[in-house]
C-alpha cells in the first residue's frame, strides 16, 4: 500500500490535492482508532468508553442476526418519509411566501419564532398525539427538515434576479411561468443547501422521537443498549447511523453537481 | 432614403398619432425613495413612425432607460400617457422585444433552450420551435453553440443569443438599452453590422439607447439628445446618411462630421462646469 502510494508520487510529482486529502483522512482515522483501542483497558475503563474492537464485534453480531438492518431500515423509512414531506412543504411554502411581499412580512415573525423552538422539545407532544408508531417520528423529522428547507429556499426566492424576471415578463410570461422558468430554478441552489442541512436534522428528529417511545429504530437500539449498560452497543448504533447519513449526504452532493452542470 | 419628418412636438397632430408605432404624450415620471423624490421625466413628447430606427443619447441618469421601461410597461408614468401601436400601455407590454444591457439569459438553459423561451411561453409546438430556433441561430451566427450554456459563451455571443431570443417571437417594436455597451470596439462594429442587416430584413421599429454618438449616427434614422434630469429633448437630429449603410464607412460620409458636431454640442452644454 505504501509502496504503491510512493510509486504513484514518483510517476506524478504533484499527487492530486484530493488524493492527498484522502491519504490524510485515512491517517486521521487510523491514529484515532489506534489511540482509542490502546487507551481502552489501560488509561480508561472499557465499561465507559468501550473500544473499537468491541464495537466492531457488536456490529458484526448485529449484522449477522439481521438486527442492524432491521433497525436501520425503520429509522431510514421514518427519516425518508419525513424528509420528503418536510422538504416538499418547505419548498411550496417558500415559493408561496416569496411571491407575495405582504404575506412574507406578515408570516415572517411567526415562522422565525416557531423556528426558534427546539424541535426535540416537541417530541413528547407528537407522541401524545400520534402514538408510538412511525407517525410521531415522521412528523418530527418532517418539521426539522421543513424549517431548514423553507428558510433556505425563501432566501433563494428573495434573491432572484429581478431583471431576469422582467425580461421574462416582457416576453409574455405570466406569474406561474415566471415561477417555473426563473424563480424556482434560480432558488434551486439554495434549496439544495437546505436539503443538505436538513437531512442530518431529519435523522436527529426521527432518532430523538425513537429514544423517547418506540420498540424499533436506531434510537431504540441506542436507548436499549444504554439500558443494558452496553457501551459498545450504543457506539455501534451511532456508528451505523453516522455511516448512513454520510452516504446519503454524498448522494445528495452527487445529485446536486449533476443538476447544476450548467455552472 | 427615408423621408425626414417633423419634429417631436408634432406628435400632437392627428396624422402623427395615426401613424405612430410608439408614442409618449406629456409623460412625467417621478421616483420616490426613502431619501426623497427624483423627477426623471417631465412633459416628454415623443413619437416614432412604423419601422423607424430612433437612437437616444444623453448623460447618465437622464431617463433614457426610464423611457424604455415605460414603453415596456415595466413602469407606469406619473403623468401623461404611453401608447404602443395606438394602444395605451397599461400592463407589461408583450408586443415589444426588450434587449437590456443586463445579461438576462437563463444560466441553467442552453443557448437553444434560451432562445426557445418566448415560443414556449406562447405554447408553440416542439417541431416549429426547433425549426425557428435553428433559423435564428443561423441568422445571428451562433451555429455550433446551440448546446452551450451561457457561462461557456463570450460576452458577444451572449448578446447574439439575447438578440435571437428577442427576435424569435417577431415583436413589431424593439427596445434596446445600450446592448453593445461593454463590448470591445471591433465586436461592437460586427454586432452593429449584424443588427443593421437584421433590421433591414425585418424593418422593425427600434428605440436604441446608447452612450456612443458614433453608434447612434451609424444605426439610426433619427437621434434624440436628452438633457440631464428632469429630461428634456435638447436636439432631434434626423440622420441624412443614406441606407444601406456600411458600419465601417459611415464615419467617412460627408454628413457624418456635421451630425457628430451638432450632437456633441447638444450633449455638452457650453455652460457646463469644469470637470
Amino acid at each position: 500500500m505504501s509502496t504503491q502510494a510512493l510509486s504513484e508520487t514518483q510517476a506524478e510529482p504533484t499527487l492530486g490535492l484530493s488524493g492527498r486529502v484522502w491519504l490524510y483522512r485515512a491517517i486521521f482515522v487510523v491514529v484515532m482508532l489506534t489511540a482509542w483501542q490502546s487507551a481502552s483497558g489501560t488509561l480508561l475503563d472499557p465499561f465507559w468508553v468501550s473500544s473499537p474492537a468491541a464495537i466492531f464485534r457488536t456490529l458484526v453480531a448485529w449484522t449477522a442476526s439481521g438486527q442492524l438492518g432491521y433497525h436501520l431500515l425503520i429509522t431510514f423509512k421514518e427519516t425518508a418519509a419525513g424528509f420528503v414531506l418536510g422538504a416538499t412543504a418547505g419548498v411550496l411554502f417558500a415559493l408561496l411566501v416569496g411571491a407575495n411581499d405582504t404575506l412574507h412580512r406578515t408570516v415572517d415573525p411567526f415562522v422565525t419564532a416557531i423556528y426558534g423552538v427546539p424541535k426535540v422539545a416537541l417530541a413528547p407532544l407528537f407522541i401524545m398525539w400520534f402514538g408510538i408508531g412511525l407517525a410521531p417520528k415522521i412528523v418530527l423529522a418532517a418539521i426539522s427538515v421543513f424549517f431548514l428547507v423553507f428558510f433556505s429556499t425563501l432566501r433563494g426566492v428573495r434573491e432572484v434576479d429581478l431583471k431576469m424576471v422582467d425580461a421574462l415578463r416582457t416576453m409574455g410570461a405570466g406569474k406561474f411561468a415566471t415561477q417555473r422558468m426563473v424563480i424556482f430554478p434560480s432558488a434551486l441552489p439554495w434549496l439544495f443547501t437546505g436539503l443538505k442541512l436538513g437531512l442530518p436534522y431529519g435523522f436527529v428528529g426521527a432518532v430523538a422521537a425513537e429514544m423517547m417511545a418506540s420498540n424499533a429504530g436506531i434510537g431504540y437500539l441506542t436507548q436499549n443498549s444504554a439500558g443494558q449498560l452496553d457501551t459498545a452497543g450504543v457506539f455501534a448504533a451511532l456508528f451505523a447511523l453516522m455511516v448512513v447519513t454520510t452516504l446519503l449526504n454524498e448522494a445528495l452532493g452527487r445529485l446536486e453537481s449533476w443538476i447544476f452542470r450548467w455552472r | 432614403m427615408r423621408s425626414v419628418h417633423l419634429s417631436v412636438v408634432s406628435a400632437q397632430s392627428c396624422e402623427a398619432q395615426r401613424r405612430s408605432a410608439v408614442e409618449l404624450r406629456g409623460v412625467g415620471k417621478t421616483f420616490t425613495s426613502r431619501t426623497g423624490q427624483v423627477e426623471v421625466l417631465r412633459g416628454l413628447n415623443l413619437s416614432l413612425q412604423d419601422g423607424e430606427f430612433l437612437a437616444i443619447v444623453g448623460p447618465s441618469g437622464s431617463g433614457k432607460s426610464t423611457v424604455l421601461n415605460l414603453l415596456a410597461g415595466l413602469d407606469q408614468p406619473t403623468s401623461g400617457a404611453v401608447f404602443c401601436r395606438g394602444e395605451p400601455v397599461a400592463a407589461v407590454n408583450t408586443g415589444i422585444g426588450y434587449l437590456t444591457q443586463h445579461d438576462s439569459l437563463l444560466p441553467w438553459r442552453t443557448v437553444e433552450q434560451n432562445i426557445a423561451v418566448p415560443l414556449e411561453l406562447r405554447n408553440i409546438g416542439r417541431t416549429e420551435i426547433a425549426a425557428r430556433v435553428r433559423d435564428l441561430i443561423a441568422q445571428v451566427g451562433l451555429e455550433g453553440f446551440e448546446r452551450h450554456y451561457p457561462s461557456q459563451l463570450s460576452g458577444g455571443m451572449r448578446k447574439r443569443a439575447m438578440l435571437a431570443r428577442t427576435l424569435i417571437y417577431d415583436p413589431p417594436v424593439l427596445l434596446m438599452d445600450e446592448p453593445f455597451g461593454p463590448l470591445d470596439a471591433q465586436l461592437k462594429l460586427a454586432l452593429q453590422a449584424e443588427l443593421l442587416k437584421l433590421w433591414s430584413a425585418h424593418r422593425k421599429t427600434v428605440v436604441f439607447v446608447t452612450h456612443d454618438i458614433v453608434e447612434a449616427i451609424t444605426l439610426a434614422d433619427r437621434v434624440l439628445v436628452f438633457s440631464s434630469r428632469p429630461c428634456q429633448i435638447r436636439l432631434d437630429e434626423p440622420i441624412a446618411i443614406p441606407r444601406p449603410r456600411e458600419v465601417h464607412e459611415v464615419r467617412f460620409h460627408p454628413a457624418f462630421e456635421e451630425h457628430y458636431r451638432r450632437l456633441w454640442t447638444a450633449l455638452e452644454p457650453p455652460a457646463r462646469r469644469p470637470s
